[in-house]
């Protein structure tokens, strides 16, 4: 566990003086939420419908583009292989940058959902939608900062990553989008096995991203 | 070494024979259900001919699903014992599963057209194959990217483990998805209903197409390990031929090019 909090930190304190992911990805998801308005009308009538797969498809991107290079920059500089080389396995490695990639996508969020909130005119800032977001975002963390280190270990990762991504997070996206309808809706009850869901998906691949994640590594 | 090659042989020889069979039963068993397909199951009476393909359509969603189970034991199995023969399998069943599952999406689409006067309707289970075809897609990817066939093994029975325990965990979600909006279309396929006559036909079917993956799952296993040989033999005889000499030309124009930038 002191391992782990020591590789979080080692890139917290890598983005605090790089400032490389947190700020593009923060910019990226308030201009896709911006965009998406263009796309689909957010306003109007069944806007909670359409509200919620606006935030969720702005969070899965702006997810993708800061997890995708998560683990390619490391590689890149070596830091993988001074990591691989420190006595950790590989299971604590996942989770120090799942933890780290898990925290700026949060960040992310919390600076987002009031944002989004006020543009909309939608109730974003429940604690349910908090919880929904929290519980989403480890969902595509987990599959992502896994698919993020395969990436970075092949030719083309930019394109790899939402290939590998998109479709196993699947279950993600509709629960996260159906149950942050739900409760726009007022509806919070039924949100309520969609969280479960999701709860349960985040354990299952986060377990076997662990147990899988020294044969990523191994060179 | 002449012992070696002729129990080999030998071996070969054997495992024909039970080829020969297997095949021989393969095609024995497809006939008797194309004949009961056409000829001994009753025309539906809502649906007409354009039921048949049922007969076709729902043994190749079964193999589409038992491949990726085939790709899930072979990576566990190449994870563990990271011996070469597992992801030999679970290539086979890779190339096997895609063809199925394409196959099932296209007869599914032409027998939707009559039936629900649409090529595509978002049920869950079209759309858990659909996701299922882009899953064996990606799968495919990971392995030509990752540079080398040992990483690309490792890395793509690490997505063969992953995409086997997220598809049921797909099909709940977009079942749920569907259920909470109202149906387009209803499904009418409900096994329990079928007459016998129906019933042994896809029986039958069945049991002819599970034949049929399994022979070509075999010779497809032959085939990856033929090519992971030859793959070998031709590293050998690389590093067997002696360094050829440097070509004078060659150097000389590099050095020409060099001295004109400065």
């Amino acid at each position: 566990m002191q391992r782990v909090r020591m590789l979080v930190w080692k890139d917290l304190v890598v983005e605090a003086r790089g400032r490389e992911f947190l700020g593009a990805m923060l910019v990226f998801a308030l201009i896709t939420i911006v965009t998406l308005n263009f796309a689909f009308d957010l306003t109007g009538a069944g806007k909670e419908a359409s509200g919620s797969g606006g935030l969720w498809i702005a969070y899965l991107f702006a997810g993708m583009l800061g997890l995708g290079r998560s683990i390619a920059v490391e590689r890149d500089r070596g830091t993988l292989e001074g990591l691989t080389l420190c006595p950790v396995d590989g299971g604590s490695i996942f989770l120090g940058k799942l933890i780290s990639n898990l925290l700026f996508v949060l960040v992310v969020q919390l600076v987002t959902l009031p944002v989004f909130a006020a543009l909309y005119d939608l109730p974003a800032l429940r604690p349910m939608v908090f919880a929904i977001a929290f519980i989403g975002a480890l969902g595509f963390s987990g599959l992502g900062t896994l698919f993020s280190a395969l990436a970075a270990g092949s030719r083309s990762r930019e394109i790899l990553m939402p290939l590998l991504l998109f479709p196993l997070a699947i279950p993600v996206v509709i629960g996260c989008v159906r149950a942050t309808t739900l409760v726009f809706e007022g509806n919070l009850s039924e949100a309520w096995p969609w969280f479960n869901l999701l709860t349960a998906f985040d354990a299952i691949f986060v377990a076997i991203s662990y147990v899988v994640f020294d044969h990523v590594l191994e060179e | 070494m002449m012992n070696a090659t002729s129990t080999t042989r030998q071996r070969a020889a054997g495992s024909d024979t039970g080829m020969r069979v297997l095949a021989a039963a393969t095609v024995l068993t497809l006939t008797i259900g194309l004949f009961m397909a056409f000829v001994y199951a009753p025309m539906d009476a809502v649906q007409g001919q354009a039921q048949r393909i049922f007969y076709v359509h729902v043994p190749m969603a079964w193999l589409a699903y038992l491949a990726f189970g085939v790709i899930f034991v072979g990576s566990v199995g190449y994870l563990w014992k990271r011996d070469i023969r597992w992801d030999q399998l679970a290539r086979a069943g890779a190339e096997l599963g895609f063809v199925f599952t394409t196959l099932v999406l296209i007869t599914g689409s032409l027998w939707g057209r009559p039936i629900w006067n649409t090529f595509w309707t978002w049920d869950a289970r079209l759309t858990t194959t659909l996701i299922l075809w882009f899953i064996y897609l990606a799968y495919f990817m990971i392995r030509s990217y990752a540079g080398d066939a040992e990483r690309g093994a490792r890395f793509a029975a690490i997505l063969g483990i992953i995409g086997a325990v997220d598809v049921p965990i797909i099909h709940l979600s977009v079942q749920w998805w569907r259920t909470l909006h109202p149906q387009p279309v209803v499904l009418n396929t409900s096994g329990t209903q079928l007459p016998n006559e129906m019933l042994w036909t896809l029986l039958v079917c069945f049991a002819g197409f599970t034949l049929l993956f399994i022979y070509l799952l075999i010779l497809k296993c032959r085939i990856e390990s033929v090519r992971d040989r030859l793959a070998d033999r031709e590293m050998e005889a690389l590093l067997a031929t002696p360094v050829a000499e440097p070509r004078r030309d060659l150097v000389r124009a590099a050095d020409v090019s060099g001295g004109s930038e400065e």
